[in-house]
């Protein structure tokens, strides 16, 4: 089987790495130094996983394989671009998306009339270079249907990414698990973002009315009336994602807050604004969530500085 | 003078020049008693001015004082009120500081206190000098009915005709709830976002949940029978003016890029429990005390 890859971040390394002991992969690069060093050094992936993928790796999108998958494994705020650059390629592929937030699936949608499966992820990995990357939580994927794919389609793809080595599960409707991850993320990536912590235990902390765990859980029931109001029944409790996050004695940085200290554009408007938009489209009141929002975007302002 | 940091100077060094006012400064930092002590205590920037208080990092020395005004970091003020407070058996203690809780601090050493509120500022340049960048007034009232009116004006008097305009009212809360409003809605978004206060102003969604924080502060406030003397949104737009302070860092954002603990407490902290004390909800104002805290949180992580 054919498998593209495009993105080679963290996540998109660690799932090129995996699937390609279990079919060919391509992965798709912004640089060609990039794909060069993949071609030739292959992937080392360390950690949990511990083994060196040979694979193939290109920048340019029209010398991709005929695959019949591609996971699309950017950061939201580079899925515009990198759709844009698939237009007109991969005629007999589903393409997977893999973002955080809302609103991915219709991004690609626009670029081509390919069949579409959405997935969250709750693993985590840290790139050490173009060719080496560490597997560091091994939690799932979770896969989905949307337009003009089945549940089988989503099962299929699960168990090939199962078969590599990391775990992942198919859902018939991924709504549920994609809200809890939307609040989860919202929640915890905004306020890392803010305060400059990882996410610690400070995040589970609700003994006096000033913690920050407080804060946390008013935010996720803000989420929660959101996710209510939409019609979703979410899959997990994002509070208990939260504090089983934070028991992990594992210190994880958010994305978001390593965007903001290396003052980069985050993932906020797929994220919290699409919450917010939510709530708002609803018609449900989030003072919290937004304050987060406003918060975030004025501080990516403020880089200008 | 409790406190001898650039607004205790202001004070110190202006009070010191009257005939009828012996000055005595009570600051840990050594080396700036030292200097006070053998190169005077020296104000430059809106006024130059060399006073001559007496100064000492010891509280025991302290004579017994007609009056005390304090004027630590907020969180300084428990321990610099119990060092000192044998000086004012027979006296009265006014606080200038910022925020909520400081009056009641003082209260729990000192029979007679006096609120207090002011408006000018400078910073500490160095050992003995003191740079003054604002002159500004002052508002002084009585704690509660221990505290009589006239040592009040006595107080008030007294620092007005060294220079430094103050009143005396009868309740000074008001006052007092309007810069803790200003300062507890404006500071803390300054020190998330490292926005300068005319930064933060201009953006219309982060101009809301100023006035989101503001109104949870006015209504702590109206909760109490409390009258502010002025709007605090007028005086944030007014300061977000570019010939105001447009291009101002918010003293919270100061701390936070240096990384020292921050007033939030007995800002938002204060509206916050003020607020639970009358049924008020006050959200917005815990959500960002929170994340404040958080911040301070995250300078002791490895």
């Amino acid at each position: 089987m054919k498998v593209v890859v495009a993105g080679a971040g963290s996540i998109g390394s660690l799932l090129a790495g995996h699937l390609a002991r279990v079919a060919d992969v391509t992965v798709l690069t912004r640089r060609e130094e990039h794909a060069a060093a993949l071609r030739e050094q292959g992937l080392r992936v360390s950690g949990r996983s511990d083994f060196t993928a040979q694979l193939d790796a290109t920048a340019d999108p029209a010398a991709l394989p005929d695959a019949e998958l591609a996971i699309l494994a950017c950061k939201g705020t580079d899925l515009e671009a990198l759709a844009a650059r698939l237009d007109g390629t991969l005629p007999n592929a589903t393409v997977m998306t893999i973002q955080n937030g809302l609103g991915a699936e219709e991004v690609v949608a626009a670029h081509g009339d390919w069949p579409l499966l959405s997935s969250v992820t709750f693993m985590s990995g840290t790139r050490h270079g173009d060719a080496h990357v560490e597997y560091v939580l091994d939690t799932p994927t979770w896969i989905g249907p949307h337009r003009g794919a089945t549940e089988a389609d989503a099962r299929r793809v699960a168990e090939l990414i199962e078969a590599g080595g990391l775990k992942a599960e198919a859902f018939a409707d991924l709504r549920p698990a994609q809200w809890s991850k939307l609040i989860f993320n919202a929640t915890v990536n905004g306020v890392a973002a803010l305060t400059g912590l990882p996410h610690d235990f400070h995040f589970a902390q609700v003994e006096s009315p000033s913690d920050l765990g407080i804060l946390v859980r008013d935010l996720v029931d803000e989420g929660k009336a959101v996710a209510a109001a939409a019609g979703v029944e979410l899959h997990d409790d994002p509070w208990s994602m939260n504090v089983l996050a934070t028991e992990r004695g594992h210190r994880h940085f958010p994305s978001m807050l390593e965007d903001v200290e290396a003052r980069r554009p985050t993932e906020l408007e797929s994220i919290n604004g699409a919450l917010v938009r939510e709530a708002w489209r609803l018609g449900v009141d989030v003072p919290l969530q937004t304050a987060v929002y406003r918060l975030v975007k004025a501080r990516e302002a403020s880089y200008s500085e | 003078m409790i406190g001898c940091g650039a607004v205790g100077s202001l004070f110190a060094a202006n009070l010191s020049l009257l005939d009828d006012v012996e000055v005595w400064a009570f600051d840990l930092n050594e080396l700036h008693a030292a200097a006070m002590n053998r190169d005077g205590l020296r104000l430059s920037g809106a006024d130059e001015v060399v006073g001559r208080p007496h100064a000492t990092s010891d509280g025991s020395e302290l004579p017994p004082c007609d009056f005390g005004i304090v004027a630590t970091k907020a969180m300084h003020t428990e321990p610099a009120i119990a060092a000192t407070a044998h000086a004012f058996a027979a006296g009265c203690v006014a606080t200038v500081q910022n925020g909520l809780g400081n009056e009641e601090a003082i209260a729990r050493h000192v029979e007679r206190v006096i609120r207090g509120t002011t408006f000018p500022a400078g910073k500490l340049l160095g050992p003995g000098h003191v740079q003054w960048d604002v002159k500004g007034e002052t508002t002084f009232g009585p704690y509660d009915e221990r505290t009589p009116f006239a040592e009040v004006e006595r107080l008030a008097d007294a620092c007005t005709r060294a220079g430094m305009p103050a009143h005396a009212v009868e309740d000074a809360r008001g006052p007092q709830w309007r810069k803790v409003i200003f300062n507890a809605s404006t500071n803390p978004i300054g020190a998330l976002t490292g926005l300068t206060h005319g930064r933060v102003c201009e953006r219309p969604d982060l101009r809301a949940l100023v006035t989101g924080l503001v109104d949870e502060g006015k209504a702590v406030a109206a909760a109490q029978g409390i009258e502010l003397d002025a709007d605090p949104e007028e005086l944030i737009d007014h300061a977000a003016r570019p010939e105001v302070a447009y291009d101002h860092k918010a003293s919270m954002l100061q701390d936070v890029e240096a990384r020292r603990q921050t007033e939030v407490d007995y800002l938002n902290g204060g509206i916050v429990r003020f607020g639970q004390e009358h049924g008020v909800p006050t959200p917005l104002n815990a959500s960002i005390q929170a994340l404040v805290k958080g911040v301070e949180a995250s300078w002791t992580q490895s």
